[in-house]
């Protein structure tokens, strides 16, 4: 058991590693790297408060600690995807909203164009 | 009173032009405007060379995302109807008159035209006469009224519903949903018998695989659209 709490404190570590790296070289956005940081640190605490992995399994109803501390784990990882689906959603509407509003710019812009070349040929 | 004719269009370069031209035909100096959602071959080309304005769009939108920016450009220009046609040659344009008709004397938001109202749709396939049966069901509830062809996209619209789908649209698979937001505002609707004719050219976007996907997402979108409680004012 304090093999596995190890692994996942390493594990977290190594995730926001990972996560500050790819945050300084651009690759992810600081808003977006917020869930992954609030996630590896949640585990950190989580490996390292002895106490509270011992309460959990009771917590939850099972008698397996390693199994509920992968049920905590998986529960986090749960939270940070939904967060990153409604981000999707959100910048996907606004694409959307924006190539709508781009295409129909252009259009207005490709008759004002012929507007004026038909009225400059009068 | 102005008319705009919409043809949402993708990789519709075979039939894109035939369909205009029975437009102009079928109504004699109603500008046609053509959706084009990002397409890799010459339909933009094919559409302009046969009397059409096109509205092209930079990225692949959908089916939903293209006919809503076509109801928002119609909205802003002041069209007072939007009669929707598909590119791929598949409805008759000659039934357009009896759609903007029924519009005008009917004074309902929305005329479907529908394969099934006089007992036809031998043209649709069996995974999309399964769904739409399916479909029937969902929203026989939902509408308080029986719709047969909910998967045409054979539509003619009046300001009313322009107004509100220049704002809310549905984005993937427009269709059915657009029904349940109409409901959701007391908008009526009214069904007419058109001729369906196999596509032309290309094939359909949804195949066998995407069909389970489609039920799915599509029922879900009903759903929402039911739950949607500020869509209950009109």
């Amino acid at each position: 058991m304090d093999r596995m709490l190890d692994v996942m404190a390493i594990f977290s570590l190594l995730l926001a590693g990972l996560v500050l790296v790819s945050v300084r070289r651009e690759h992810i956005r600081v808003e977006y790297s917020v869930s992954w940081l609030v996630a590896a640190i949640a585990l950190l605490i989580l490996s390292r408060w002895q106490d509270l992995v011992r309460r959990i399994p009771a917590w939850i109803g099972v008698s397996d600690a390693a199994l509920a501390m992968f049920i905590v784990s998986g529960g986090v990882f749960v939270l940070v995807l939904y967060r990153l689906s409604m981000i999707i959603s959100r910048l996907k509407d606004s694409n959307i909203a924006l190539i709508q509003k781009m295409a129909i710019l252009e259009f207005n812009m490709e008759s004002l164009h012929e507007k004026v070349k038909t009225s400059g040929e009068k | 009173m102005k008319i705009l004719v919409l043809i949402p269009a993708f990789n519709e370069e075979g039939a894109i032009a035939g369909v205009i031209r029975e437009v102009h035909s079928a109504m004699p100096g109603t500008p046609v405007l053509v959706l084009d959602d990002c397409s890799g071959d010459a339909t933009i080309q094919q559409a302009k060379e046969a009397g059409a304005s096109v509205l092209a769009f930079p990225h692949h939108l959908g089916l939903g995302g293209c006919v809503q920016a076509g109801y928002r450009l119609a909205y802003e220009q002041g069209y007072d109807y939007v009669i929707r046609v598909d590119g791929d040659g598949q409805h008759d344009p000659r039934d357009i008159p009896r759609i903007l008709e029924t519009l005008q004397r009917e004074g309902c938001e929305m005329v479907i035209g529908s394969r099934f109202v006089d007992g036809g749709g031998e043209q649709t396939s069996a995974t999309r006469g399964l769904a739409i049966v399916f479909f029937r069901a969902i929203l026989r509830p939902i509408l308080g009224k029986s719709v047969h062809d909910p998967t045409s996209g054979f539509v003619g619209v009046n300001r009313t519903a322009l107004s509100v789908f220049s704002r809310i649209f549905p984005l993937e698979y427009p269709e059915i949903e657009a029904l349940v937001v109409l409901q959701r505002r007391r908008f009526r609707f009214v069904e007419i018998p058109c001729r369906m004719r196999p596509r032309q050219t290309g094939r359909s976007t949804i195949t066998a695989m995407k069909s389970i996907y489609y039920m799915v997402h599509v029922l879900l979108g009903v759903f929402v659209n039911v739950l949607k409680f500020d869509g209950r004012r009109k």
